[in-house]
């Protein structure tokens, strides 16, 4: 099995795999980084979004091969202490229920304020759209981007 | 941080001074009264309470909060109870996840919006017990009378002399008295904490990815398990070939166990992987049936004559045949997966004279109990250790992937942890069964409802009526019954069963009746509950009055039937013993109905969180107008055509209206709100839509119909 260097939040790590591995599973079970999500496994839902090299991406069906010296970024290194204005603003607007989709939710928003800073209603929801919430918390998931959107 | 209810206990014994009190919330066996634990039974870590207030000395209060939490935030609203009668300063209670399972966990279970009604005394009582303590220790220290002491915030008071201690400072002293037996209550006025609204104390671990969840348990040396089902319902295992499956690189065992092929191996991915190079036959077991069979064994058995009766009241015949008007409709509803973001798993751990099971579920004494009877294991000594549900639905109340982890480790003899696939989820049984209604309505000629027949017909579903709710009482004559179909098909209860469809396809009849008998609808059943109330036909099993409130209020905020510009659809709807009505509001654009808002009005007895009932609410809402709109599971061969998240749909952001919530917080107990906002709306959708284009939706999904399609 191939060895991968890879560059993830700021860090390196290395790990035996095969090629087509897909980076979530990588991720979760090779590197103990658990807070990115399976959901689907077909790009579908979101819960497993993560960054490469500022750009979201669904690690589910990203294969360990192509990551090359990209830059990856997790919920876990989106920030140092916790306090990314979208992980501040989902307190704030009290975003959670059962909190399993909401790391994929808060990286693709993350990407979403990288790129437009001030997004309107609808930059929101276009952005927001390809990840579900089974719990049905799009509201306040809306609310809270818009919230961490003014603080930015 | 103590990760289970032993190490909790020996942390608190090892921590310096204070006051525990051990209370049970669930168990009604046990003494209601709480007790106060010396260190020595707390290091001995065996104590028979389910639940504990810890007041250190150096003033951290922690509270153990023991229900299975999946997204309904028990695990704030539990402790902010605690937290109300103690005086508690809220910012400084700490909330420990029970992550436990005693014998005494009587109602350790989720499901039936029931978590909050039944511990409301508990909580209370055990708050106030530890409050009326601190004051009589803080009177002993000050040599005062305990009727010049007050609590507040987090501090004991004697105002006259301005003396003022911390409860920590107090609750070593406070430990050592008498436990009260008749403790007073707070009165709903002077609340500071309940009905407010209060953040969930789990945010930050949400937010910042940390491992809450059964699939994120990892334990070293664990080896992960996938199964390969039966692709049919009605199929049996015939034989496997797992040669191509044995050679992927990881893979440590392929082995066979009642209709299940599991993979076992070192990741996820290698299991996946290996599991798609199974060679299986099946064989046929039963019926393979399709979405085309149970339309027509619906057809056959609405004409049966051997339905069971479910309430009968006067002469419906007569009143039929003296009918100035008959209508009569039909509704349909399709299978649904429950499919919460985190998919099915569970860790087990299988030894010979012991096991540990660790994961997400509704029921652990259950899942406890499942597995002692598969294994022959007592069940002293199995632990099961809960984590955070992502999600359930009513999918977790069932067991069956905990028996499967715990089935495959035995046989592997390794610690594993079991994954179901989301495929697995999808195709994997355990639905919301589907069910079709036919409802007939007999008026006079003033437009009065004389009689009332409602024949539900469901696959697996049991009784799929509800023959106490409304409109029974409210009719003189009336006649409810159904009938089922056995099919290999698996069902289980699912958010608010039965009258998660029920209640649309009885408030969409409403008001087909409502509009024959040329009334609003609104006005419609208030007068069904006046009539219900003055001269009720049988036994009434609803709060009338709770009824009427919520169908004011809802009526009152939305502005009922004097909004120009809008079409305004009605429902109301009883179940788990809360109220809620809604009005849903529809906009024509481009000759399409668009949703655009729904108000609800909810009556749940005292809202503890507000933040976390609107979220119920809100969430309730959106899962009931996503699966009304766009969900269906529909069945070729036994097996279902949707497997995943691209052919399953779920509501998403972009299709969400506004939703404006309300609630009557009339002070009773509180009765639950996990479930309840979900029925109405259904029937609030689909009334809004005929208001604004004339259409009766009869069936869901609704985006199927004409209206919803691009006009070529």
């Amino acid at each position: 099995m191939p060895l991968y260097k890879l560059q993830i939040n700021g860090k390196s790590y290395q790990t035996e795999a095969e090629p087509d591995t897909p980076l979530l599973w990588i991720l979760r079970d090779h590197l103990g980084l658990v807070g990115t999500k399976y959901g689907c496994g077909i790009a579908q839902c979101g819960a497993c979004t993560i960054h490469l090299n500022g750009q979201a991406t669904r690690s589910c069906v990203y294969p360990v091969s192509a990551v090359g010296t990209s830059k990856v970024i997790t919920i876990e290194g989106l920030s140092e202490k916790g306090d990314h204005p979208l992980q501040l603003a989902w307190d704030e607007v009290d975003v959670p229920q059962c909190g399993y989709c909401q790391a994929g939710q808060i990286m693709t928003a993350a990407s979403l304020l990288k790129k437009n800073s001030k997004p309107s209603d609808e930059d929101i929801n276009t952005a927001m759209h390809g990840n579900i919430c089974r719990c049905g918390a799009y509201h306040r998931i809306h609310e809270a981007v818009k919230l961490a959107s003014t603080k930015a | 941080m103590a990760t289970n209810r032993r190490d909790f206990l020996r942390m608190t014994a090892t921590a310096g001074g204070g006051l525990v009190l051990g209370f049970n919330w669930f168990s009604s066996a046990l003494a209601e009264t709480p007790t106060v634990l010396n260190k020595s039974a707390l290091a001995a870590g065996e104590i028979s309470f389910n639940s504990f207030l810890s007041i250190s000395s150096n003033n951290i209060i922690t509270i153990f909060s023991p229900n299975p939490e999946l997204g309904q935030n028990i695990k704030t609203s539990f402790p902010m109870i605690v937290a109300e009668e103690l005086d508690a300063d809220w910012t400084k209670v700490n909330v420990l996840q029970a992550a436990l399972d005693t014998v005494k966990f009587e109602r350790q279970v989720t499901g039936g919006s029931g978590a909050v009604p039944h511990s409301w005394k508990r909580l209370r009582t055990a708050g106030a017990t530890a409050r009326q303590m601190l004051i009589q220790a803080g009177a002993k220290q000050w040599n005062v009378p305990v009727e010049e002491c007050t609590a507040e915030n987090g501090f004991i008071i004697h105002s006259k002399t301005g003396k003022k201690l911390n409860f920590g400072e107090l609750a070593e002293a406070a430990s050592k008295l008498p436990v009260p037996t008749d403790v007073k209550l707070k009165d709903r006025k002077d609340f500071k904490i309940i009905g407010t609204a209060v953040k969930n104390v789990e945010n930050k671990n949400i937010t910042t990815g940390k491992p809450l969840f059964g699939l994120d348990f990892y334990r070293e040396g664990m080896l992960f398990g996938m199964i390969q089902r039966p692709v049919s319902f009605g199929m049996k295992l015939k034989s496997v070939d797992s040669a191509a499956a044995k050679k992927v690189p990881g893979i440590v065992d392929v082995v066979s166990f009642k209709n299940n092929v599991a993979v076992v191996g070192k990741s996820t991915w290698q299991v996946m992987k290996a599991r798609k190079l199974l060679k299986i036959e099946y064989e046929k077991d039963a019926a393979l049936e399709s979405t085309a069979d149970h339309n027509k064994i619906f057809t056959d058995l609405m004409e049966t004559t051997s339905a069971t009766v479910r309430r009968k009241d006067g002469d419906v015949e007569t009143a039929f045949k003296n009918a100035a008007k008959v209508i009569k409709a039909e509704y349909q509803c399709p299978f649904l997966s429950h499919a919460p973001m985190e998919p099915m798993n569970f860790f087990a751990d299988v030894r010979a004279d012991r096991v540990e099971l660790v994961g997400p579920t509704q029921t652990p004494a259950g899942a406890r109990a499942e597995t002692s009877k598969l294994l022959g294991i007592p069940e002293d000594k199995i632990t099961l250790e809960l984590t955070r549900l992502g999600g359930g639905f009513g999918r977790r109340l069932k067991n069956d992937y905990v028996v499967e982890a715990a089935e495959l480790s035995s046989i592997v003899k390794a610690p594993i942890k079991l994954v179901w696939s989301r495929e697995d989820d999808i195709t994997g049984g355990t639905y919301r069964p589907s069910v079709r209604y036919r409802f007939e309505a007999a008026l006079d000629a003033k437009g009065n409802l004389i009689g009332y027949k409602l024949r539900g017909v469901g696959i697996n579903s049991g009784n799929p009526t509800r023959e106490n709710n409304f409109p029974s009482g409210a009719v003189d004559n009336l006649l409810i019954d159904s009938v089922e179909h056995q099919s290999p098909i698996t069902t289980g209860p699912w958010r608010a069963p039965i009258t998660n469809f029920l209640a649309y396809a009885e408030q969409a009849f409403i008001d087909e009746v409502a509009q024959a008998a040329g009334k609003d609808p609104v006005q419609f059943r208030l007068e069904l509950l006046q009539k219900a109330k003055s001269a009720p036909a049988g036994p009434i099993k609803y709060d009338i009055d709770r009824m009427e409130g919520v169908i004011k209020l809802a009526a009152e905020k939305s502005n009922w039937g004097k909004k120009p510009g809008v079409s305004q659809g009605f429902s109301v709807y009883f179940s788990h013993a809360s109220y809620v009505a809604q009005v849903c509001e529809v906009v024509m654009r481009d000759a399409k109905p668009v949703i655009k808002k729904i108000y609800a009005a909810s009556d749940c007895g005292e809202v503890i969180n507000l933040s976390g009932a609107r979220q119920q609410v809100m969430g309730g809402i959106v899962d009931g107008l996503g699966h009304a709109m766009y969900s269906q599971l529909t069945f070729k061969d036994g097996a279902t055509e949707q497997k995943n998240f691209n052919t399953y749909r779920l509501i998403r952001m972009k299709e969400i209206p506004e939703i404006e919530t309300h609630f009557v917080n009339n002070g009773i107990d509180p009765t639950g709100l996990g479930e309840p906002a979900l029925p109405p709306t259904g029937g609030a959708v689909a009334n809004a839509i005929f208001k604004a284009t004339g259409k009766r939706l009869r069936k869901q999904p609704f985006f199927e119909e004409d209206i919803f399609k691009p006009i070529s």
